[in-house]
């Protein structure tokens, strides 16, 4: 494997060719129903879903993606394109559910967001997957990976435990759940992330690399034995 | 919360542990090692028969989180926020 192919730096986002989005956004400006109804088919249930990490149920997310969808509506127009068309609608989406998540925490003890202060702690590999120090091969694994076996490609894994995943990632604390959709579901660039979400670079990479750390412990199974317990998982 | 290398353990220069080569994993793949660590990261995995499926793993897990697919939204919600729109765009 060349380092090179390693790299997902590059690795398409969920945005569509430049050409179809300024179509879109012309669609809009021009009050298209169909332009309207694709952005609707193509981010409402994105934005329900990480409208959650800020706000309390579900009916309340509902309601935070449409504010959003008029915010976009009657802002359209001045929309410069500075980012994406998917990244402004996300960070308009965060705005008004960072507010309302603080709102809502006037009248409860946590916020959404904060509340996970308790099991933020998102725990990393056991340390007895590695060699204790001080003895012959330190900091190495215990017991080999499997082989080459159990990586398998990403089409599969999406078609086989995609479901499973999505689950995973809904389960995660809020941070850590908002930096792995819009960075790995939703294919935001890092910059974007931290402007949408207002945080640091460095610190993007840290709650980025729990997050995934702890999807991959709970796929172990599964990249262990292959599809046939992937029931098992739930 | 600055660097994902936070085991706490000294490190051997260019001679990296299959556990600090974990924590290094997504700096790597973010591109965001400095020159030296990144040479000792890739010689770790020219050396150990083990990270590179560490990495292909986590490589493909990201991968697959960008396929998935959200569920389809619901004809209902659909219908609402099309009747809202036309409000919208019609100024109200
Ligand atoms: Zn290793």
């Amino acid at each position: 494997m060349s380092t090179n192919e390693s790299q997902l730096a590059g690795s398409p986002s969920r945005q569509g060719p430049p050409d179809i989005e300024s179509g879109l956004i012309a669609g809009l400006r021009r009050g298209e129903e169909s332009a309207f109804e694709t952005l609707l088919q193509r981010h409402h249930t994105s934005l329900v879903r990480l409208a959650r990490v800020w706000v309390r149920d579900a009916s309340a997310a509902e309601e935070v993606a449409q504010e959003t969808w008029l915010a976009v509506v009657q802002g359209i127009h001045a929309f410069e394109g500075r980012s994406p068309l998917q990244s402004w609608i996300f960070g308009i989406l965060a705005n008004k559910a960072k507010r309302r998540g603080t709102r809502e925490s006037r009248s409860r003890p946590f916020s959404a967001y904060d509340s996970d202060a308790d099991r933020d702690d998102l725990r990393g590999m056991s340390p007895d997957r590695f060699v204790p120090p001080g003895e012959e091969w330190a900091g190495h694994w215990t017991y080999p990976l499997a082989d080459e076996e159990s990586c398998p490609e990403r089409h599969v894994l999406a078609e086989e435990a995609g479901g499973f995943i999505l689950r995973q990632i809904d389960e995660l604390p809020g941070r850590y759940r908002s930096v792995m959709l819009l960075r790995d579901v939703h294919g935001l660039t890092a910059d974007e992330t931290c402007a949408i979400l207002g945080i640091s670079a460095a610190n993007q990479r840290v709650i980025l690399h729990r997050a995934r750390t702890r999807l991959r412990i709970t796929l172990e199974p599964y990249l262990r034995e292959g599809a046939n317990c992937v029931e098992q998982l739930g | 919360m600055s660097s994902n290398l936070d085991n706490g353990e000294a490190v051997a220069l260019g001679d990296l542990t299959c556990r600090e080569f974990v924590d290094l994993v997504t700096d790597y793949l973010e591109d965001a090692l400095d020159k030296q660590t990144r040479a000792r990261f890739e010689d770790h995995l020219v050396d150990c028969p083990d990270c590179p499926v560490y990495l292909r793993q986590m490589e493909a897990i990201v991968g697959a989180a960008g396929l998935l697919r959200e569920e389809d939204l619901s004809p209902e919600v659909r219908d609402v926020l099309l009747s809202r729109f036309r409000t919208w765009r019609n100024g109200g």
